[in-house]
Order: structure tokens, then C-alpha cells, then sequence
């Protein structure tokens, strides 16, 4: 069988050679259909970015720091870090719990599950911060036993974690379900049959097998929580200084016409996008050699057998 | 013999992951949507159709629908064709141009809408161009659809992707040897093998529009009756403390999700059962392969 392997690569190339011109396209069209692909990208992507940037720098440098140093752009930066803060970490618990569950073991009303986690995703930005408004709000369910006892939920911090909670739930799940499943439970039982408790089992043989799923899903949790605008929106009251995140700072400015401040703020947030899309192609190139690697171990140990 | 609601396992955690998971999801998420119908209930029969069939909400929904469709198509063509240039030919930047798709995914909404109208008002970028040969942009319902366009442009590209990455030039070749022209092999071969995943992403894009607030309250002009969204109808109702109007339209909206949550799953089933079939084929015709590798 060794022959078959350092044949096949001379053999595939031979093929290709010879139906090039049967299954691509002529030059002329590969290029139309290239440049249309640039064209939509160019003016769908490229100069959204683009024009946040320029507007930021548009009065200079030093108008662009005021902008950041201002205190109600301060505080708007520490809420939305503390909104992250608090709403990450908290979905990052449930996704492993829920991927654990879910991908590790077989059992009744699993893909009615999948489908409720999910939920958020499918519920507008809006009506996400209204059903916390319904709850908790003065008129809600909960509202006169809260004002009886004084807690404040809406137009306050913790309506504002909770909303970023809601509208980045399924992030984590959502990418470590798939990674569980796939992995099967062959390594745990082994790790189980030679002694290892379940935690030990949990933190030294599944977390390191899922790290690369793990961390694309908490970077784009990340993102969304830092930069979620609708259901924030419903529960804040726009209180300058007090309850105001990220994005609706950067509304505040626009609205009252000052350009430079509201894209210099923005700029923040476009360069927090370009991070988690630069993790994003990370992760995915390390997934994608990482295949290779096994490809090419089985494709050996094949060879060999 | 119970029924067993479990397969037997030896890993442990089981009960604790599930019993975690099953006590957040109902807390964060079922109890307060429950509570939305819960809200939405209270009202009479009268009153709920009374808010949703009015004039503005109707206007609102025909916006809201016919501008995330518009979008949606635009991205079911264009987004086949970037996932196709994307997987068949190389070209410089190309790397570049896959990992900035995701854009839309990861710039926050509220930057995406004051990037989008400050490109398309009057004296922007494209805005001014447009402007001059008579077409408003920003602030119309063209504006809607461009920033719904924007939006939904990650979920056609990275659905047919992968198929187009998976599809074996087998099929191709032998579309080719047997007489096709290109054009025949691309309609009779190619397109039914990533439709249903184009339809996938197709649905998800319109689903995703139809919830969108952040980058289209910028762009739209937001005048009732015009331009208005629902999700904007929404937040109009709630400044103005009227809780009922908003549950009602809210809820309605949820529905309308929910519903449109079965024709994606559906199109995600039979597009998963396609790409298993074709896996199966390319199995099963690799013997041959290999077998004509074979020295003879």
C-alpha cells in the first residue's frame, strides 16, 4: 500500500492538469465575478470602517483624545466594561455547563433544548430590553414589591447587565456544543477508567481539547456585550454619566451633532470588532491546521498499517 | 423496564450541567419572555388588535418585511457569488476579504448605523453620488434596506461556504466529460448541491433583519407611517409610557419569530441531510480512486 500514497500526489496533479478547462471559468469571467465580489465587499465592509475612522481623526488628534478623556466618555467605557464583566463570565459558566450536557450525553427533549437556547438570537434587540422592562419595570410584574423594597432594576445598572446577559446567552453553547459533540467520549472514560476524578477529568481533558471553541465563543460573546445597542437601549433611560454604555454614548454625540466625538468614541468600538475578527481568523487557522496535522497522522498510521 | 429518559453514561456531571442549565435558561431567558405573554394577556381581544392592525403599526410591519426581504435577496445573489469567489479562485487579499466578512457580526449595530449614514446622507461619500442622479439614500427606505443588506451579509457567504468547500470536483468533471457546458454544469449540478444552504442563510439574514434596531434607526429617518421599523414602533410606544401598545406589538413580533424559527430549522435539516448524502457518495467512489491509483 506504500506505493499508493507517494504515487497519488503526482496522479492528482496529472488530473487537474487535464480538467482545468472543463470545470473553472474563462479568465474574462473569474475576473468580472472577482471584481464584483471586491465591489460589494469594498463598498458593503471596507468603507463602513473606513469612514469611522476618518470622521474620528477628522478635527485631529487632539480633539480625538478630549473625546475619550471626557468623563462621560469615561464612564461610559468603565459601564460598558462592567456590563461585559459580569455578563461573560456568567454565560461563559452556563455555555460550558450546557456543551456539557448537551454534546457529552444522550437524552430526551436535547434538540428541544438546543432550539431554547438558542431563543435569543431569534429575539429582536428591542424586545429583548422590553421583557425585562415587563418584570422589573415600575408598571411590571415585579415592579411594586421592587419599589417597596427599594431595588431599582430598570433605567439602573443591573437592567443593563441583565439585557447584555440576555442578548449574548447563546454565544458560548452555541460554539462549544458542536466541539463537544464531535469529540465523542472516548478520552474522558479513558482519563475516568485510569483514576482521574470528574473535575480533574473536566479541567484536564475536555477544557484543554475545546480551548480553540471555547475562546472564539467568548471573544464574539465579548463583542456583542460591549457593543449590544437595542435591548440596552429600553432599560438605561439614557442617564448621562450614570447608565450609559458604549453605544449609547456614541448616540447621545450623534444626536446632538457632534461628529467627531460620537465617531471617536465609535472608533473604540470598530477596533474591539477588528480584534475579535483577528481572534476570530486566529482560532480558525490554528482549528484548520490542527485537521491537517490529524489528517496527516491517520493518513501516516494508515500507510503503515 | 421504566422508559429511560437517559442513555447510560459513565462520565459524570450529567445532573449538575443539565439541572445548571435547564435553572439559568428558565431565569434569564423563559421566565422573562413568559412574562411578555403574561403582559400581552392582560389586554382584551379588542384593545391587542386595536394596536396591532393599526394603520401606523401595518405601515410598520410592510417596512420592516419588504425592506429585510429586499436585503435578504440582495445577500442570497451576492453572497452566493462571494462564497463562490471566495472558495473557487485566488486573487491577492483574498484572506483579507474572508475574515472582514464577518464585519457585521462583530461591529456593534449603533457603529454600523452612524458609519452607514454618514456614507449615504447627502453630502457623504456615496450619499453625494447617488444624490446627484436623483436618488435619496439616507434617511428612506432605501436607507432601510442597505443598512438591513449590511446586516444580514455574513449568513449566505459563511452557510455556502462550506458546501462549495466540501463539493467534491467529481460531479463537475463528469458534467464536463458528458457534454455540459459550463453554464448547464453550474445550473443542473452546482446550484442544487448549495441551495438548500443558500436558502439557510437566505432565511437567517431575513429573520435577523426583521429584529434589527441599532443600525437602521439611524439611516431610516424614522417618520411614521414612512420610515418607521417595528422595533422602532416599539421604542416609540414605550417613551411614550404606553406599555400595553408596545407588549402588544413586541409580542406579535415574538411570534413572528418563533414562526420563522421552523422554516430555517427545517432548510438547516435538509441542507445537513444533503451534505451527508453527498459525504456518502464521495465515500463510497473512493475505493475506486484509490484502486486506479494502483500501479498496474
Amino acid at each position: 500500500m506504500g506505493g499508493t500514497i507517494a504515487l497519488n500526489p503526482g496522479n492528482i496533479s496529472a488530473t487537474r492538469k487535464v480538467t482545468r478547462r472543463a470545470t473553472t471559468e474563462s479568465l474574462a469571467v473569474r475576473w468580472t465575478l472577482i471584481g464584483a465580489t471586491v465591489m460589494f465587499l469594498g463598498i458593503f465592509l471596507f468603507l463602513p470602517l473606513a469612514v469611522v475612522f476618518a470622521q474620528a481623526f477628522e478635527k485631529g488628534l487632539a480633539t480625538y483624545w478630549a473625546s475619550l478623556r471626557e468623563p462621560d466618555a469615561l464612564a461610559a467605557i468603565r459601564l460598558t466594561l462592567l456590563a461585559a464583566g459580569i455578563a461573560v463570565p456568567l454565560n461563559l459558566v452556563f455555555g460550558i455547563a450546557a456543551a456539557w450536557a448537551i454534546g457529552k450525553f444522550e437524552f430526551v427533549g436535547k434538540s428541544l433544548l438546543i432550539t431554547l437556547i438558542d431563543l435569543p438570537f431569534s429575539v429582536s434587540p428591542v424586545v429583548s430590553g422590553l421583557i425585562y422592562v415587563l418584570l422589573f419595570g415600575l408598571q411590571g410584574l415585579m415592579g411594586p414589591w421592587l419599589a417597596r423594597h427599594n431595588l431599582q432594576i430598570i433605567f439602573a445598572v443591573p437592567g443593563i447587565v441583565l439585557a447584555t446577559i440576555f442578548v449574548t446567552f447563546p454565544f458560548v453553547a452555541h460554539e462549544l456544543i458542536p466541539v463537544l459533540q464531535a469529540q465523542g467520549q472516548e478520552e474522558e472514560e479513558a482519563a475516568l477508567v485510569l483514576g482521574a476524578s470528574g473535575w480533574q477529568t473536566f479541567f484536564r481533558v475536555s477544557l484543554p481539547n475545546c480551548k480553540w471553541g471555547l475562546l472564539y465563543g467568548v471573544i464574539l460573546c465579548n463583542a456583542r456585550a460591549m457593543g449590544e445597542f437595542g435591548a440596552v437601549s429600553v432599560v438605561s433611560g439614557h442617564i448621562r454619566g450614570l447608565t450609559n454604555t458604549m453605544p449609547l454614548h456614541v448616540e447621545i454625540l450623534y444626536n446632538q451633532y457632534d461628529f467627531a466625538a460620537a465617531f471617536a468614541v465609535a472608533s473604540l468600538l470598530a477596533l474591539l470588532a477588528l480584534v475579535t475578527l483577528l481572534v476570530k481568523t486566529a482560532v480558525e487557522w490554528r482549528a484548520r491546521r490542527q485537521a491537517a496535522q490529524l489528517a496527516l497522522w491517520s493518513a501516516q498510521e494508515e500507510a503503515k498499517a | 423496564m421504566g422508559i429511560t429518559l437517559k442513555k447510560p453514561s459513565i462520565l459524570p456531571g450529567f445532573g449538575l450541567a443539565l439541572g445548571y442549565t435547564i435553572l439559568y435558561l428558565s431565569l434569564l431567558v423563559l421566565i422573562p419572555l413568559a412574562a411578555a405573554f403574561l403582559k400581552a394577556s392582560s389586554l382584551s381581544w379588542h384593545q391587542f388588535w386595536h394596536v396591532v392592525a393599526s394603520p401606523r403599526a401595518l405601515a410598520s410591519y410592510r417596512l420592516t418585511f419588504g425592506a429585510s426581504l429586499l436585503g435578504a435577496l440582495v445577500n442570497l445573489v451576492f453572497g452566493t457569488l462571494v462564497a463562490w469567489v471566495l472558495v473557487r479562485y485566488s486573487f491577492p487579499g483574498k484572506r483579507l476579504f474572508d475574515s472582514v466578512v464577518d464585519l457585521p457580526f462583530a461591529l456593534p449595530t449603533a457603529v454600523a448605523g452612524i458609519a452607514l449614514t454618514t456614507i449615504y446622507s447627502p453630502n457623504g461619500w456615496l450619499g453625494g453620488p447617488l444624490a446627484a442622479i436623483g436618488i435619496k439614500a439616507a434617511y428612506s427606505r432605501l436607507g432601510v434596506a442597505i443598512a438591513l443588506t449590511f446586516i444580514g451579509l455574513p449568513f449566505v457567504v459563511r452557510s455556502v461556504q462550506p458546501v462549495l468547500g466540501d463539493m467534491e470536483k467529481d460531479l463537475e468533471e463528469a458534467a464536463a466529460s458528458l457534454g455540459a457546458s459550463r453554464r448547464q454544469t453550474f445550473m443542473r449540478v452546482i446550484l442544487p448541491t448549495i441551495l438548500p444552504a443558500a436558502l439557510t442563510g437566505f432565511a437567517m439574514a431575513f429573520a435577523r433583519a426583521v429584529g434589527e434596531y441599532g443600525s437602521v434607526v439611524f439611516i431610516a429617518g424614522n417618520m411614521p407611517m414612512r420610515t418607521e421599523i417595528t422595533p422602532l414602533l416599539i421604542m416609540t410606544k414605550l417613551d411614550q409610557f404606553d406599555y400595553a401598545g408596545a407588549t402588544a406589538i413586541a409580542v406579535t413580533m415574538l411570534v413572528v419569530s418563533f414562526v420563522l424559527l421552523l422554516p430555517i430549522n427545517l432548510l438547516h435539516r435538509w441542507s445537513a441531510r444533503r451534505e451527508a448524502r453527498a459525504n456518502a457518495l464521495t465515500v463510497n467512489s473512493s475505493p475506486n480512486t484509490l484502486a486506479e491509483g494502483e500501479p498496474a
